[in-house]
């Protein structure tokens, strides 16, 4: 019975999405996610890039670093640490973006 | 051959019909038949993906590279990790609050129209088609290797149980063929590392310096260099590995399998753990094979370098380890082709036959009924193309379908989601331009030519020096779409942007 009624409920709320847009609650989440998004983003491909393109030109990076480690290795496992924090930390940023999304769906009625 | 070896690949085949046998009876619906009814948790969807992406070529292909020329088959290994975060960051969420069975249906809610759909069908279909002929090609060459069944045979062998997966099972036999493969995948490759790391001690500076003195390249070994010697083509074929995960339609269909953006978003991160558990255990691999097998027998066996593995597990613990390694590798081929054919199927059940013949008028048992047909046809014309394909070279397959995908994909996907000006002219011609650029440049390349007999498919001097386009042809996709925006009529749709925006970042829709 109540599924029913829930389904009901949502029949009858048309959403109107360009009002949804220019809501603060919605402006708010992308100015938010845009500010994590698009530097961490950049970051992430310079950071990849910065190995191949220094390894294709250069070969300072065959130094050693320690224990019989060259820079180029110590530089290859730093991208799997960088992946692994960058998943973290959009897991607990995007923890913020789901309240506002629910706080949208509210003020729609959903 | 191998008695205990062909024993475990009987058990990977039962295993597998038993999940199919399950699964079969949990497929009624079109939903259930491609998307699994998005019944997936986000730990079941992460190893699903991981078993989907971690192909033959990264477990057998990435060891044998390290073990031959060291640092630099461990690029791959990077490339294919850091690849994920442009899923996790860009893609995933977006795609799975537009999308509902395929690709197209994500480019389509914005621009509902048959040519859109259509091309991005056929590029679906072009990418998953070409990795499948390169995957089943490399499966009878190895299945061959491994327990000595004629190369036609073990194509056919493998191409019937794809089919069989995908026609009864749909997706939820896929997944689950996928989420066994993964954690057999996990624990073979653990139990060699392991073995390998204490063969130095458990020291990662004894090991590193013993590699320096372990193979005949010396200390170059442990040095970028020695494998990729154009450094342009070098950062090309980068560029397209990082970029062309996120449009690879096999791994995108992926997240239509769990109920919401939340769910894809944390089966993202799962995948992303355990793959780059994996690809870090790929240097136990590559460096094991080099130091314990030695570079002489690698080669005598495949001159690519394909049974490093499978026989580092044997020097380290004989037979049954080899037959296990190798069954492990039998099971990573079944999966990833599985997956292969649903979204190629997918493609062309769905966005062709129900979309775009029938109009979306097509009843549901139709539907069903187009979506089994099209894996057999997908199926049959793969199998049949690998089989001709057996004395070609097919590796530069794979390096087209992630320039395809990041050339001809990833931008429409951009796009789709982000540029308000973005229209179908653009979404057209960019994926389009991304598509034949990458053909046009691979056919034009050192893949296809080579001034020596034998270096290639064709003799001759290649018109474009890089084996990976990618370098060209992304920046081109991303040109084609912009510039058929900028030079169409067509106003852009304020209102149908804002409907774009609401359903990609919050999953809401009417």
């Amino acid at each position: 019975m109540e599924g029913k009624e829930v389904k009901l409920e949502r029949e009858e709320q048309e959403l109107d999405y360009t009002e949804l847009v220019q809501s603060p609650t919605f402006q708010r989440l992308m100015r938010e996610k845009r500010r994590f998004i698009l530097p961490f983003s950049l970051f992430f491909l310079a950071f990849y890039f910065t190995l191949p393109v220094l390894t294709a030109y250069f070969t300072f990076l065959n130094e050693t670093a320690f224990w019989s480690l060259t820079w180029a290795w110590v530089f290859a496992f730093a991208q799997f640490i960088m992946t692994w924090a960058l998943c973290m930390i959009y897991t607990k940023r995007s923890q913020k973006f789901d309240v506002l999304v629910e706080d949208l769906k509210k003020e729609a009625g959903r | 051959m191998n008695v205990l070896a062909f024993s475990l690949f009987l058990a990977i085949v039962a295993l597998t019909l038993i999940i199919t046998y399950y699964a079969s009876k949990r497929t009624k619906t079109t939903s259930d038949f491609y998307t699994a009814d998005g019944s997936l948790t986000g730990w079941q969807n992460g190893l699903a993906i991981a078993g989907d992406y971690m192909s033959a070529a990264s477990f057998l292909g990435i060891a044998g590279m390290i073990a031959l020329s060291g640092f630099d088959g461990f690029f791959y290994s990077i490339g294919f990790l850091v690849a994920y975060l442009v899923v996790l960051y860009i893609v995933a969420e977006p795609l799975r609050n537009l999308g509902k069975y395929t690709m197209a249906d994500m480019i389509a809610a914005r621009f509902n129209e048959k040519k859109v759909r259509g091309v991005a069908a056929l590029n679906t279909i072009t990418i998953s088609i070409f990795y499948m002929i390169a995957q089943l090609v490399g499966a009878g060459g190895l299945i061959k290797l491994l327990l000595g069944i004629d190369y036609v045979y073990s194509v056919l062998i493998v191409g019937v149980l794809m089919t069989i997966y995908v026609v009864f099972g749909g997706m939820t036999a896929t997944s689950w063929v996928q989420i066994t493969k993964a954690v057999l995948l996990m624990i073979g490759t653990f139990i060699i590392s392991i073995i390998v790391f204490s063969k130095f001690d458990f020291s990662i500076a004894k090991m590193f310096s013993e590699m320096k003195s372990a193979t005949p390249l010396g200390e170059s070994f442990l040095h970028p260099g020695n494998k990729f010697t154009n450094p342009l083509d070098m950062i090309s074929l980068n560029l397209a590995l990082v970029l062309g995960t996120a449009g690879l339609p096999h791994i995108l269909i992926r997240f239509f399998t769990v109920k919401d953006a939340i769910t894809a978003r944390k089966s993202v991160v799962y995948a992303t753990w355990i793959i780059g558990i994996f690809y870090i255990m790929t240097i136990f691999l590559g460096f094991g094979a080099a130091a314990f097998v030695g570079f002489d027998n690698i080669t005598a066996a495949d001159a690519a370098g394909n049974m490093a593995a499978p026989l580092l597990a044997q020097v380290l613990g004989g037979d049954f380890l080899f037959a296990f390694v190798s069954a492990v590798a039998f099971a990573t081929i079944l999966a990833v082709v599985a997956g292969l054919v649903l979204s190629a199927a997918s493609a062309f059940a769905h966005d062709f036959y129900s979309h775009i013949v029938r109009k979306g008028k097509a009843t549901e048992g139709e539907q069903i009924v187009a979506a089994r047909w099209a894996s057999i046809g997908v199926a049959v014309l793969s199998i049949i193309l690998a089989l001709f394909a057996q004395k070609l070279n097919v590796a530069f397959l794979v390096a087209l379908a992630f320039a395809v995908a990041a050339s001809a994909n990833l931008p429409i996907i951009l796009f789709t989601i982000f540029w308000k000006r973005f229209n179908t002219t653009g979404a057209v011609t960019g994926m389009l331009v991304g598509l034949i650029s990458s053909l046009v440049l691979v056919i034009a390349g050192p893949n296809v030519w080579s001034p020596e007999v034998g270096g290639a498919i064709l003799v001759g001097d290649p018109l474009f020096s890089l084996a990976n386009p990618g370098i060209v042809s992304i920046p081109l996709g991303f040109l084609g779409a912009y510039l058929g925006t900028i030079f169409s009529s067509k106003k852009a749709d304020q209102k149908k942007f804002d409907e774009i925006l609401i359903k990609a970042n919050t999953g809401m829709k009417n």
